[in-house]
């Protein structure tokens, strides 16, 4: 924790944008520069920063949920996605498309949902580590 | 049929939770699965009995013929019936026998879990679904061994039961293979009509060993029955059911399945004849022996196991009704006596022999149970055990070779039998009353009813010998010997020389138990026989392969990070270096490096940092360094047209450095260790690594690259994809296994990185 005025009034209005732009690299990834795992990171590095702005606990009391229990469910939303497929009766894993093209996300599909698992995990892994490392 | 073993298996998945809902009623409720899976089994005793088949294919890996097939015939109904009948009592006394538990619904999800496999196993067709269930059971057996995992005996007992039973389980698949292999089918109701192919091929040697190691194992036969006994840590309803009544069988059921197929041949009647009659002598000697309830009937098991196993290896017609018949008697008194065990146990505290008298004021019921059951563990009439011996005498006699020694080896475990019966029987509730405690009550119904429901059954099953022949015993030998025999059992044989036997058997046996202490006083000096039993074999190799392991470990792992570091860059640079300078060797396109201004100025830059990061003192110092390194080859991929990559490396950047700061925050003051040597070394591994990597890019580079599969991927993302960003169309959609697996691994990695953490934190503290 740095105590320190304009780190912590920056990462005030910084964690909004940071996350709001990693959700839309997750969007727009399957189409455009981006996807589940660098929105993940990007959205990773601003709860990391508020982390040295304010501390660990404050930080997981913003998020609400725990790293752990992100990394878990990012990997069941993987796997499920994948086995929606099968109840289609189609090869686990299969991508599905639903729907026509809607602006930024393109068409809906499991890809997307299996991108959302992805930006989880990548997201709870790198600060479940990063917790990990300042609550020491 | 498979929505029978659906519902079993979904039982078990309920459990834990319809035991939070209803703490109370959970055993009783739970017990309505088995209850009903048990009438649907018994409504087709008619039909089975009057020669129908039943079958049910899922198919499950057509190409490989592995299918979920179940098949009902006699053999595997009878099994049924007793697994489910048994599972409806056990699970009701388990619930008076570990009311309070903490893990009670656990307990109830492991055993509604063993039952479904063990019906799973019985009723399946297909080899590869017999393993598969096969293995289901040693591990719910290992589960409910050591479900008291606090005490250090019970875990050691579970690990032992699971390896050996595991390790027979291993040979048992492979037997299976090749049994696949010989016979062209992976069902066994196929395989029944090729039973004289596969007895004349090479391999029916290997496959009869193999297949025999998973059943020995599984039934306790020596030398591995010493399992058996060492399993009686777990709770005594677990013993009652896995460890007498059902799974122990789950090998007695492989060698009946496989009659038609293995049987027959001089190999299986010897080996089967010789180590059964070895586990029938073993296991009764070694019973009488023992002052622990528990352990008495534990080898009591193994010996009845051994005779199953005997009777099996004879082969005759009257062998295998005897075995059939020998099978119920065995699954209903046994099971009842280990319930007796438990409630001793529960009301008293102790299972000793020689502490435990007079307890039938306190227990009426349980001693009525434990006197029935143990008249048919000894063979009286009319118990159903009465039958079961005649038969035994019957079998052995007309056994086709050796029948003087095998009848003699079968009359004397029979007399320790009649002395165990009795001392189980005698010993615990009759003689003086001993001082009970003010506050003791008498056992709940749940505790003395099932015992008694199930040694009752010997005697009403003893009383309708007609009956029970027909409907069980005729299918079951039906199908063991696959041909059609008659059955006909009856209580009176007339006077012939088994008559005699049994005579010999009860006299001997009364006069047995009346030297049973000379008895203890003989076991005491030659306990060093048993020391060096199987047993200890068993520990000398697990110990053996622990002091293994540590060794390696301590020559493999050094614990120093750089000669981690050392190992893997050592390795790679020697296969780089060697599969290149065996394939294509170093090729350059040749011509000048056609590069802008800017992108000259960073590559200087990140030479510049890297050389900076490998000289300078200061931790931070190197890895802003680090970092400059990675901004620096960040760019390069966007100016190469790699903006995804681009991103994911500015990030991963940032996100390092903060974990960097963090861990080099904790650590003491840089000081330069290493000494010259050291670092010579260091730098030459590091050079020679780089230098190979730029061989390998330059000459991956020298040529065009043919590759259909970039093509293939650039053209079909936006038309079977979706997508028109090509990296992450591969990334969730064409490789999305991959990814799975990736962040698969990461999860892993940074749950390992927090379980480190957490551990020193525990030993700071």
């Amino acid at each position: 924790m740095i105590r320190s005025l304009i780190l912590s009034t920056a990462t005030r209005i910084l964690l909004p944008l940071l996350l709001l732009y990693s959700i839309f690299l997750l969007l727009r990834g399957h189409s455009e520069p981006g996807g589940g795992f660098v929105g993940g990171l990007v959205a990773a590095t601003g709860f990391a920063l508020y982390a040295l702005a304010y501390g660990v606990s404050a930080t997981r009391h913003k998020m609400h949920v725990d790293p752990r229990v992100l990394v878990a469910w990012g990997l069941v939303t993987a796997i499920g996605s994948g086995c929606i497929s099968l109840f289609a009766g189609r090869p686990f894993l299969t991508g599905l498309w639903a729907g026509d093209r809607l602006p930024i996300v393109g068409s809906l599909g499991t890809p997307l949902l299996f991108d959302t698992g992805v930006y989880m995990t990548v997201a709870g892994m790198a600060l479940l580590i990063v917790f990990s490392l300042m609550e020491e | 049929m498979l929505i029978a073993l659906i519902i079993a298996f979904l039982a078990a998945l309920a459990a834990p939770w319809v035991h939070r809902f209803l703490p109370r009623n959970s055993g009783g409720l739970l017990a309505i699965f088995p209850s009903a899976l048990f009438c649907y089994f018994a409504l087709n005793i008619t039909s089975i009995a009057g020669g129908e088949r039943l079958f049910t294919t899922y198919p499950w890996f057509p190409s490989l013929g592995i299918n979920l097939s179940l098949y009902l015939d006699g053999l595997s109904l009878l099994f049924s019936l007793l697994i489910l009948g048994t599972g409806v009592l056990v699970l009701i006394y388990s619930s008076g026998y570990l009311e309070g538990n903490d893990h009670l619904g656990r307990f109830y999800a492991f055993m509604l879990l063993f039952m479904s496999s063990m019906l799973g196993l019985v009723l399946a067709d297909n080899m590869i679904t017999l393993f598969v269930f096969w293995e289901l059971t040693s591990l719910s057996s290992y589960l409910l061994i050591g479900f008291d995992y606090k005490r250090e005996t019970a875990r050691k007992a579970a690990l032992q039961a699971l390896l050996v039973t595991g390790a027979g389980g291993l040979a048992l698949l492979v037997g299976f293979l090749l049994l696949g292999h010989v016979g062209g089918s992976l069902e066994i109701s196929e395989l029944l009509n090729r039973g004289d192919v596969i007895r004349a091929h090479g391999l029916y040697l290997p496959i009869l060993l193999l297949v025999l190691a998973g059943a020995f194992t599984k039934s306790a036969q020596f030398p591995f029955h010493f399992w058996l006994p060492s399993a009686m840590e777990a709770p005594t309803p677990v013993s009652a059911y896995l460890h007498s009544a059902t799974m122990v069988k789950a090998g007695v059921y492989l060698l009946a399945r496989f009659t038609p197929i293995l049987g027959g041949t001089d190999a299986w009647h010897y080996i089967l004849t010789a180590f059964g009659a070895a586990t029938m002598l073993i296991g009764a000697i070694m019973a009488v022996t023992q002052t622990d309830l528990k352990r008495l009937l534990a080898y009591t098991t193994v010996s009845s196991l051994g005779t199953l196993v005997l009777l099996l290896g004879l082969g005759t017609t009257q062998a295998a009704e005897a075995a059939i018949v020998y099978l119920i008697v065995h699954a209903l008194y046994k099971g009842s006596l280990f319930l007796v065990a438990g409630v001793v146990d529960h009301t008293t505290g102790t299972r000793n022999i020689t502490e435990l008298s007079g307890l039938l004021r306190l227990m009426p019921a349980v001693a009525a149970a434990a006197v029935l059951a143990a008249l048919s563990m000894a063979g009286l009439p009319p118990m159903l055990g009465y039958l079961g011996k005649e038969l035994l005498y019957e079998a052995k006699l007309q056994a086709p070779q050796a029948a003087a020694l095998i009848t003699g080896a079968g009359l004397l475990a029979n007399i320790i039998m009649v002395t165990a019966a009795g001392i189980f029987a005698i010993n615990p509730f009759f003689g003086k009353s001993p001082a009970m405690p003010e506050n003791h009550h008498p056992p709940p119904p749940s505790l003395w009813l099932c015992p008694l429901i199930l040694a009752t059954l010997g005697l009403v099953l003893g009383l309708f010998p007609g009956v029970v022949g027909r409907l069980l015993v005729a299918p079951a030998v039906n199908a063991l010997l696959a041909e059609s025999t008659v059955i006909d059992l009856g209580l009176w044989h007339g006077l012939n020389p088994v008559l005699v036997l049994s005579m010999v058997t009860y006299g001997a046996g009364a006069a047995l138990y009346a030297g049973r202490k000379k008895l203890y006083l003989v076991a005491a000096r030659i306990r060093w026989v048993a020391a060096w039993g199987p047993a200890r074999w068993y520990d000398l190799v697990i110990d053996g392969t622990a002091r293994l392991a540590n060794l390696q470990t301590r020559f493999l792992q050094s614990g120093y990070l750089r000669y981690y570091l050392m190992t893997v860059l050592g390795t790679a640079f020697l296969l780089v270096s060697f599969s290149m300078s065996s394939k294509t060797g170093f090729r350059w396109g040749g011509g000048q490096p056609e590069a802008l201004f800017h992108e000259w100025v960073i590559a200087v830059l990140i030479l510049a940092a890297a050389f900076f990061a490998a000289t300078s003192q200061s931790r931070l110092a190197t890895v802003a360094a680090l970092g400059v390194v990675g901004y620096g080859l960040a760019l390069i991929y966007i100016f190469f047209g790699a903006p995804d990559l681009a991103m994911t490396q500015f990030c991963v950047e940032t996100l390092s450095i903060i974990l960097f700061v963090l861990v080099l925050y904790r650590l003491p003051r840089f000081s330069l260790r290493s000494g010259r040597r050291a670092r010579l070394r260091d730098a030459v591994i590091a050079l020679g690594n780089g230098g190979v990597m730029t061989a390998l890019v330059l000459t991956a580079t020298s040529e065009p690259v043919q590759s259909r599969i970039s093509s293939f991927f650039a053209e079909n993302a936006l038309t079977q994809a979706h997508g028109r960003n090509v990296v992450n169309v591969i990334l969730v959609d064409f490789r999305a296994l991959d990814t799975l697996a990736e962040i698969t691994v990461l999860a892993v990695a940074s749950l390992g990185v927090y379980a480190l953490l957490r551990a020193r934190d525990k030993k700071d503290r």
